[in-house]
């Protein structure tokens, strides 16, 4: 039942799946990016575009914790691997061929130079979207949660990795990247983050990964090949998961091995729970509110003196689970809610 | 060679630990299915249980000891030093089991018929919480375990160069351990309880039907577990002076990939794969690189699951709807 009603809403939002929409959507978000930083201020103006990345995070790991219904708690190590890699290459560019990225005259980027940044972050998410998969694989042929602590475990492998790793300056860490992230880029992944997602989840496909989450052994009686679906969801997961790292330190400027722990990776798992599992505009809202949040919380914190956002965190997750265990939204889009859609009798979900 | 029989001692007694701590993560899982994410917190509580016992009635209890065997309070002998280690790793025990009991009741139970991954995530939530609570209740510093044994001189065996270094510390934790795990074993398949629990464990619904009591059976077995997760935490601090409140999650994780190793939901399976990471660890760090010995333990769960899933020791078991 739970599924006949995701494909009903397919239809219902048809208007939302043609291309031109999201099209326009960015070209308004590099018109904004001009418009935007003299009317915020530069605090505001990091808090959105932290936002954005937090929601292509949320978006990207519902899709695997949400959609699938796997537990993947190492969002934050692929974001490592994106963030490393696209980091090393642009500032190895800028190192090794500054005729290609700097302009002699000013010492200033040049404007072909976002071509390459470009290209490192799609490099980034595709090196995110191997290991993924390497990591993905074993655990994922199996039944049961080895997927949570084989992610976990492999956040503490980057993260030894990193340190050992002379090239990306070991515990130092990554520093000098430039800082090409801006509110336009990142909402421009935004969009191409929700897109993809929603087109794989009302697809096919998407009914496989939701297929697998209802019941793996009826799945699989059905002829669905569940090890191969949860295998492309975890690594199209891991390439947005990467592709926000690559953001993330074109917008920090520096990296160190600590700055994708698994505080990190809980983040983005309670923005998930929080906003719905299987709800993409949940996770949406969700990135958003907690972003604020945490910057809202910021005074209460130095008041006291003491970390209380992450036990508050997860105090709410285990009264979510006890109280509302789908989340917020539940599997609703924000949409639903308008519609005054009739709640299906038996549903599964 | 003195330095090779050096490694295996520390990978015995580090193995030890593991094992106490890999014994909960096997049984619950093999009871529920599930990763008890807070396991490795109980043993970050058993250690700060076991330092502030120390602290606040040690020098009481050793001295009530000292009276009773040797005549003075303040004569310390290594059976004096043992048995106040002893009270205090039983304290520590008692209040762990209490903690799982609670866990179990609050955070567990309530889920018992609904998808494991709210289970799952429940579990996360909870070990955070102990996590980040016990950095604002105990200070996020590490603290120094005062030191039972410290008048006590470490055996020394061979000349200089061949030196070879046994601490008793070592040795008491190496043997309670082995002495608990014996325990624990007799529970298992000696007992009522014990055949509950495997009953339990092989099928729920039916073990329900033939009249055990499978919630307090569960209940127990979440005590059981965290009782020897405590007693691996005081020994952990007697032997690492060191304890805070994230020490859990690290050695937690390591348990669980070690109680995989042996095959999960496999007691002896536990024990053994434990101390194969252990030894491994011990003679990485003294041979390899010991940067990468925290890594160690990922690389052979990631190893086992593509080779061998059901564990070294496990029985492959078909799905059955």
């Amino acid at each position: 039942m739970g599924l006949s009603n995701k494909i009903e809403n397919t239809k219902s939002y048809a208007g939302l799946m043609s291309l031109r929409w999201w099209l326009l959507a960015i070209a308004g978000a590099w018109a904004l990016d001009y418009v935007l930083p003299s009317m915020l201020s530069p605090y505001i103006f990091q808090i959105l575009v932290l936002a954005g990345i937090n929601v292509i995070l949320s978006v990207s790991l519902n899709l695997v914790n949400g959609f699938t219904g796997q537990f993947s708690m190492g969002h934050a190590g692929f974001m490592a691997v994106g963030g490393y890699l696209s980091a090393f290459l642009t500032t190895s560019l800028v190192e090794h061929r500054p005729d290609l990225m700097i302009d002699p005259a000013t010492g200033e980027l040049l404007g072909t130079a976002v071509i390459f940044y470009f290209g490192s972050l799609i490099l980034g998410g595709v090196a995110a979207t191997l290991v993924g998969y390497i990591v993905g694989l074993p655990s994922l042929r199996l039944r049961g949660d080895y997927l949570a602590i084989v992610t976990l475990g492999f956040g503490e492998i980057i993260r030894v990795i990193l340190l050992n790793t002379d090239a990306v300056g070991g515990a130092r860490g990554l520093s000098g990247i430039k800082q090409f992230t801006n509110f336009g880029w990142v909402f421009t992944f935004v969009v191409i983050t929700v897109f993809c997602v929603w087109r794989v989840v009302h697809s096919a496909h998407g009914r496989v990964l939701q297929s697998i989450r209802e019941d793996e052994i009826a799945a699989t009686a059905m002829g669905v090949n569940t090890t191969q679906g949860k295998v492309r969801a975890f690594a199209m997961g891991a390439f947005f998961a990467g592709v926000a790292g690559g953001l993330f330190a074109h917008y920090l400027t520096t990296l160190n091995p600590g700055t994708f722990d698994f505080n990190r990776s809980f983040e983005v798992i309670i923005m998930v729970v929080l906003g719905g599992m299987g709800s993409i505009s949940g996770s949406v809202v969700a990135a958003i509110v907690l972003t604020v949040l945490k910057e809202a919380l910021r005074p209460l914190q130095q008041y006291t003196g003491v970390d209380l956002r992450m036990v508050i965190y997860a105090l709410v997750l285990i009264i979510m689970m006890l109280a509302r265990p789908k989340g917020i939204f539940g599997t609703k889009e924000i949409g639903d809610l308008f519609r005054g859609r009739k709640k299906v009798k038996g549903d599964l979900t | 060679m003195a330095e090779f029989i050096q490694y295996l001692i520390n990978g015995l007694s580090q193995g030890g630990t593991y094992a106490l701590i890999a014994l909960g993560y096997t049984m619950v899982f093999g009871i529920l299915q599930l990763i008890n994410f807070a396991h490795g917190e109980v043993y970050m509580l058993g250690a700060f249980t076991g330092l502030y016992t120390s602290k606040f009635a040690g020098a009481q209890i050793s001295e009530l000891f000292n009276r009773l065997l040797n005549g003075a309070p303040d004569q310390t002998s290594t059976l004096t030093a043992i048995l106040t280690s002893i009270v205090i790793v039983l304290i520590a025990m008692v209040v762990c089991a209490l903690v799982g009991l609670c866990v179990e009741r609050l955070a567990y139970r309530p889920l018992r018929s609904s998808p494991r991954i709210n289970l799952l995530i429940t579990a996360v939530g909870v070990s955070l919480f102990f996590q980040y609570s016990g950095q604002i209740v105990f200070g996020s510093d590490p603290k120094a375990y005062p030191d039972l044994f410290e008048n006590l001189e470490s055996w020394t065996f061979g000349t200089d160069e061949n030196l070879l270094v046994i601490n008793p510390l070592q040795v008491f934790v190496f043997v309670t351990a082995i002495v608990l795990m014996l325990i624990l074993r007799h529970i298992i398949f000696h007992t009522r309880l014990g055949r509950a629990m495997r009953a339990v464990s092989f099928n729920h619904d039916l073990a329900s039907l033939m009249g055990i009591p499978t919630d307090r059976v569960i209940a127990a077995t979440f005590m059981l577990g965290s009782a020897l997760a405590g007693a691996a935490g005081v020994m952990v601090g007697m032997t690492y002076p060191k304890v805070e409140p994230l020490m859990g999650s690290l050695p937690g994780l390591k348990a669980f990939c070690a109680a995989v190793l042996g095959g999960i939901g496999n007691v002896t399976g536990a024990v053994l794969g434990s101390f194969i990471l252990g030894l491994a660890e011990a003679l990485l760090s003294g041979y390899g690189t010991p940067t990468y010995k925290d890594a160690l333990a990922f690389a052979i769960l990631i190893l086992i699951l593509l080779v061998k899933p059901s564990g070294l020791l496990g029985v492959h078991r078909t799905e059955k709807v």
